[in-house]
């Protein structure tokens, strides 16, 4: 068992820190684009927001593995051609925009309207509204379902090990094809699975608290 | 004394869809003048006085405030660019019924907003300023509250500072005191009284019979779409001709008696 663990130990953790990695800016990446298609839906005209909405219901449509396999394999039949974390990356910040768009459309929407009518009543613009009122009340009110997601999306990752991300999954079935000890590597990727999540919501509830001081109703 | 706009409504109309909300509508108010807009809910007050900072846009006629359209670039013409209404909106400030403070921002940070993004002031001119307008609807003490932390009077009087700290020429007001419990509806009539005597225009939507009674120089009664009648206020609130205003101000006498 320490021969075993003193021989792949390192290549779990370092599976697990391309896991870290990978999670961290795909789901930036998928926060960015959601964001910016939010915004474009609230600000544009009928026809962009079909295309963005037509977007958003295909990629929710589809599993993940299927578009991971069509990027990275399909990719080059149109010219582009990714190395495999590139690839990850862009798989999963596309797979979870829509989910990001549809959270950061719901929290603008629970902008009272009052207070954008403030705003435009005292003369201020649509970019600073946006920047000065929508953004960070919706981003205060979007927090909790932005956090619950980016924990979904920590499991998402194990996929790309499918396109050889050398990812925490890749290097499980690696380790179980070589020691047929399924159990004990995919215990260990259970165990740092649930720590990362532990890790994420812990932090995600400590900031939570400290932005919505301000914004609780005193009784 | 601050300089005051005039407004001239004239044959406004509004639609939400077939539903005809605003009918040929006329008025004027002269500059530094008070106007209490009164009526039954639904009559169409609020609608009126958010069409004439273009809140709410009219389908025809005209307001002009200074004799200078807004909305459109002419009568029945195109919308006038979003530029210029903004700066339109710089000179006309707005209270409304439920405060719509900015909820991340203390009370110093609300008024010195508009200052910074519209009218371009350093921060510190700008907080300045905003001190300057808390302090004189008496929130000198309050200014790093947030509005979870203030009453809804104080809050409320922080919207006005809000809107005077931007110099308006007109102060439109939408039910002010109606959100308000009613030991707090004396202090921000106060300010709002100030600001009258200070020789500011101002429409007021108001439910609060003993303001319009004594504040305002013409009182304007609306009944489904339909101004009714502008006048003074004793002609209104006290011998109205109209069965109509008559029997709102019975219904109104009843529910504030016991
Ligand atoms: N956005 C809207 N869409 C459709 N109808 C509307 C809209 N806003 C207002 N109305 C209708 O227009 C009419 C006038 O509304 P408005 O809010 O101006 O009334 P009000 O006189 O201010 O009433 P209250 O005293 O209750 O505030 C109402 O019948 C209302 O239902
Ligand atoms: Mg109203």
């Amino acid at each position: 068992m320490n021969d075993f663990l003193a021989h792949y130990g390192p290549f779990l953790l370092s599976g697990f820190g391309m896991t870290v990695l990978c999670w961290l800016l795909g789901t930036i990446g998928g926060m960015a684009l959601g964001l910016a298609i939010a915004l474009i839906q609230r600000h544009s005209i009928a026809p962009v927001r079909w295309v963005l909405r037509a977007y958003i219901e295909a990629i929710r449509g589809t599993p993940f593995l299927a578009q991971l396999f069509l990027l990275y394999y399909g990719g080059p039949m149109f010219g582009l051609r990714l190395d495999p974390v590139p690839a990850g990356l862009l798989g999963l910040s596309v797979y979870s925009s829509p989910y990001f768009a549809e959270i950061f459309r719901s929290a603008f929407g629970s902008v009272p309207v009052g207070q954008i009518e403030a705003a435009r009543a005292i003369g201020m613009s649509e970019f600073s509204i946006v920047r000065r009122i929508l953004l960070p009340l919706g981003l205060v009110s979007a927090l909790p379902a932005m956090v619950n997601f980016s924990i979904v999306l920590t499991k998402e990752t194990v996929i790309l090990s499918i396109v050889t991300v050398p990812e925490l999954m890749y290097q499980v079935q690696r380790m179980s094809a070589e020691t047929f000890r399924y159990v004990e590597a995919n215990l260990a990727l259970a165990l740092f699975f649930w720590g990362l999540v532990e890790l994420i919501s812990r932090l995600g509830r400590r900031f939570e608290t400290r932005i919505t001081k301000h914004l609780i109703e005193r009784t | 004394m601050v300089r005051a706009s005039s407004v001239e409504i004239r044959k406004v109309n509004k639609f939400y869809g077939p539903f005809h909300a605003l009918k040929d509508i006329d008025m004027s108010i002269e500059p530094g003048k008070v106007t209490c807009l009164i009526g039954p809910s639904g009559s169409g007050k609020s609608t009126l006085l958010r069409c004439v900072n273009f809140l709410e846009e009219y389908n025809s006629g005209e307001i002009l405030i200074d004799g200078e359209l807004i909305g459109y670039e002419t009568a029945g013409g195109k919308k006038m660019s979003s530029r210029r209404l903004r700066e339109m909106r710089r000179t006309i400030g707005m209270v409304f019924q439920q405060f719509n403070l900015w909820p991340h921002m203390t009370a110093l940070q609300n008024v010195a907003e508009g200052l910074i993004r519209v009218r371009g002031m350093a921060r510190a001119e700008a907080e300045t300023r905003a001190a300057d307008a808390l302090e004189k609807v008496g929130l000198g003490d309050r200014m790093g509250n947030h509005p979870s932390r203030l009453s809804g009077g104080q809050q409320q009087r922080v919207a006005i500072a809000r809107a005077i700290a931007m110099e308006p020429r007109l102060m439109l007001f939408d039910e002010p005191t109606s959100a308000l419990d009613p030991e707090l509806v004396g202090e921000v009539l106060t300010v709002m009284k100030a600001l009258a005597a200070e020789g500011m225009t101002m429409v007021v939507v108001t439910h609060e019979m003993g303001f319009a009674a004594h504040v305002a120089d013409q009182v304007a009664f609306m009944e489904q779409g339909e101004l009714v009648a502008v006048d003074a206020p004793a002609n209104i609130l006290h011998h109205p001709e109209d069965p109509r205003i008559q029997s709102f101000l019975r219904t109104y006498h009843e529910r504030n008696s016991f």
